[in-house]
């Protein structure tokens, strides 16, 4: 890659900053040029991105509909997973899944969502809701 | 000596130089990355992130900080915590007797980060080196930033303590004795061979440039019905190689930068050479994520066979490279 080719076209999810890729100065020789984004990477990011914000939206209608608890919306939307959730906070999956049952998640111990609430940086208040 | 910071491509490479230079061997970001064989290619079926399968350009965390010991003489010393409130103690202690600290944290808990990056990744290195007197919130010097950052207690607290797969513990590490500056004729070949060996000898055929084929042949085998999924396997791969502090070209353009370094200090033109044949490579590296992200856009119809060929074609030129490489060292 050349100095001259180092995208510059911007890339939102950066947030305004520019990384450091290495590039081909004119004299040959490698070195650090800031780049604004590449078109690629905002495109991949923002794949990945707008996926779990997917998943989040489509929980967020399933526990309006009464189909699922608030825990799953907010699991998603600490971008985790089902693995991750039960490796953070110690519990087996199928537990966890268990709590997605609305009438077994509204029954769960202050202790235990608590536990929920702390690996995902929200309040347990906030978790037993939908925003 | 008052802290400086500069901005690197790679996190752990870009601490490790940092490290350094403030305790007075100025080594640069690909220097660090070359000396340490960190360049590296893995694909990981079975490690699942979110449901995809992790690929990796480099070596595991750790490796270059670890890896720098021996050819600089360093002795760098690990803290790990069961504890937070202790970690951040020590912490607090070592920044007090004038420290640099290096830490591994987890992106997602850094307040700094922009939204759309912050995802569940535990491996990221920051340099702490001191507190704000008035807030009392950590001075930070994250190596993938323009400029220093600055971090909340209860926020790098979370860093540095969340859970799961590759959990930090709370690790902090920091160079005990002073690093000297190395016999290059003897360092630098010896790590050259290391990085061929791993690329071209592991016995395993998912690391190196068996496991670039092994990609292809699981890209190639990707279901066109199920588009989305497949688009976000592809997407993962190009994000690993683009996304996640690589200098671009998963790593190629830095360890190129190395050989060309390397071909200055040893008087040896030929690595000269090797480091051009790189650079070609790294810019095939993105030919394929451009292709990519054409796919992952529908500009152009989801090919996994055009993808997995030009794997196939990458995989030769390094496996071409390497054995040339291999022969210079």
């Amino acid at each position: 890659m050349l100095e001259s080719e180092v995208p510059q076209e911007g890339n939102i999810t950066l947030g305004g900053h520019r990384k450091a890729v290495y590039a081909r100065g004119a004299d040959g020789k490698l070195q650090i040029v800031q780049s604004a984004g590449w078109e690629v990477e905002e495109i991949v990011t923002r794949q990945a991105v707008d996926d779990l914000n997917r998943l989040a939206e489509e929980a967020r209608q399933r526990v309006i509909a009464g189909q699922t608890s608030a825990l799953e919306y907010h699991m998603h939307k600490a971008r985790m997973d089902v693995p991750m959730l039960a490796q953070t906070t110690g519990l087996w999956q199928w537990r966890i899944r268990r709590h997605f049952r609305p009438a077994i998640f509204a029954r769960l111990s202050p202790a235990l969502l608590e536990r929920y609430a702390s690996v995902m940086g929200v309040s347990s208040e906030q978790l037993k809701k939908v925003d | 000596m008052a802290f400086q910071h500069s901005q690197a491509s790679h996190c752990e490479s870009g601490v490790m130089s940092t490290m350094l230079r403030h305790h007075g061997l100025a080594i640069s970001e690909p220097m660090a990355f070359g000396l340490s064989a960190a360049m590296s290619f893995a694909y990981l079926p079975i490690v699942k992130i979110n449901g995809l399968p992790l690929v990796a350009y480099r070596m595991p965390p750790k490796f270059i900080i670890k890896g720098l010991q021996k050819p600089l003489g360093l002795k760098m010393r690990f803290e790990t915590f069961r504890n937070p409130a202790a970690g951040t103690q020590r912490l607090d202690q070592l920044l007090a007797a004038g420290q640099v600290v290096g830490m591994q944290t987890s992106v997602f808990w850094l307040p700094y980060m922009p939204e759309d990056l912050r995802f569940h990744f535990n491996a990221h290195n920051v340099l702490a080196y001191g507190r704000d007197a008035a807030s009392g919130d950590y001075l930070l010097s994250d190596p993938v930033f323009e400029n220093p950052v600055t971090c909340s207690n209860e926020a790098l607290q979370k860093a540095r303590f969340a859970k799961g797969v590759l959990a930090p513990k709370g690790l902090i590490y920091y160079a005990t004795g002073k690093p000297v500056a190395p016999d290059w004729s003897v360092v630098i070949p010896k790590a050259i061979k290391k990085t061929t060996r791993i690329m071209l000898d592991t016995p395993l055929p998912i690391i190196g440039v068996r496991g670039i084929r092994r990609l292809a042949k699981a890209i190639e085998g990707l279901d066109a019905s199920q588009a989305a999924q497949a688009k976000l396997f592809v997407g993962q791969v190009v994000r690993m190689q683009e996304e996640i502090g690589t200098g671009g070209g998963g790593f190629r353009f830095i360890y190129a930068s190395f050989l060309q370094e390397s071909a200055e200090l040893l008087a040896r033109p030929r690595l000269n050479e090797l480091s051009e044949a790189l650079i070609e490579v790294g810019d095939e590296w993105r030919e394929f994520a451009l292709l990519a992200a054409r796919m992952i856009r529908d500009r152009q119809p989801l090919a996994p066979k055009a993808l997995a060929d030009k794997l196939r074609q990458i995989a030769d030129h390094e496996q071409a490279f390497f054995r040339d490489l291999r022969r210079a060292a």
